[in-house]
């Protein structure tokens, strides 16, 4: 097989990635952008397994499983916080987030 | 141009087709959806790449939880039904970033791989990536336990509001 298919396939997904996460004013969209990153890096990593040749034969694949185990922590801690703050605020927008009137809450 | 080729350019065409979709359409649940293409169009790469059990497990975590907790998320925020016009920002910058990037990582992949032909792997089964993980891969695998664990405490105390908020408001 080619093994430059999926490689061109990884970096046009990532860069589809880093475009939605500059794009995107709604957290939750950031957040899918973000899953696509990481998935190209996840299908990068794998195809590594069959081109390169490593020390030890698989690494890739159990490296691709270690991040979708990371990906599953990250987008539960980041929708827990997404949600308490529209809970608190009403807001889904990133730009619309205001960070120095938290911290005269904090203060006061 | 073998099988393996046709269904490699098929699938990655599926995936990254979908994924400008997500990141362009103006419905937030239909973002979601096509998410879900895009991420089962991976998973098939996967396949034909010889790792059974990461193609498994990413239709398992990703398309079976991730997206359904996004989903989730999407209703909790009481997105509207139709088509939302204040969800992007300018393109401009974001889009010369993102060129920049996707024309960069796929010049240097190009030039380091050419068109050279690999043998097609064997099957990988979970029996084998059993073993890697469970042989030298043991310490990290238990790191990401207890990050896991610690993902799920700070999710649960984040999520509950008599437990911060309480304190801020005594002091």
């Amino acid at each position: 097989m080619h093994v430059v298919i999926p490689y061109v396939v990884g970096a046009l997904l990532f860069a589809l990635g880093v475009y939605g996460v500059l794009r995107r004013r709604n957290a939750i969209l950031v957040l899918m952008a973000v899953e696509l990153m990481l998935n190209a890096v996840n299908l990068i990593l794998v195809t590594a397994d069959v081109s390169v040749r490593a020390v030890l034969p698989g690494t890739g694949g159990v490296f691709a499983l270690f991040v979708i185990v990371l990906a599953a922590a990250e987008v539960g801690v980041g929708l827990a916080i997404v949600l308490q703050f529209y809970r608190m605020r009403r807001i889904v927008v990133v730009d619309e987030v205001r960070l120095d009137t938290d911290e005269e809450r904090v203060a006061g | 141009m073998t099988v393996a080729d046709v269904l490699l350019l098929a699938l990655g065409a599926i995936a990254v087709g979908s994924g400008a979709l997500v990141v362009t359409s103006t419905h937030l649940v239909r973002s979601g959806f096509y998410l879900v293409v895009s991420l089962g169009a991976i998973a098939g790469l996967y396949l034909v790449l010889g790792a059974e059990l990461v193609a498994w497990v990413q239709v398992l975590v990703y398309v079976g939880a991730v997206v359904v907790l996004l989903l989730f998320a999407v209703m909790l925020t009481r997105a509207p039904i139709g088509p939302s016009a204040d969800l992007d920002r300018p393109a401009l910058p974001a889009a010369v970033i993102g060129a920049g990037v996707g024309l960069g990582l796929t010049a240097l992949f190009v030039d380091a791989f050419r068109w050279t032909r690999f043998p097609s792997p064997d099957p990988g089964t979970a029996e084998r990536l059993g073993e890697q993980i469970f042989g030298a891969w043991v310490l990290p695998f238990e790191v990401l336990s207890i990050l896991l664990l610690s993902a799920l405490v700070g999710a649960i105390v984040l999520s509950r509001p008599d437990i911060g908020a309480r304190k801020a408001e005594d002091a």
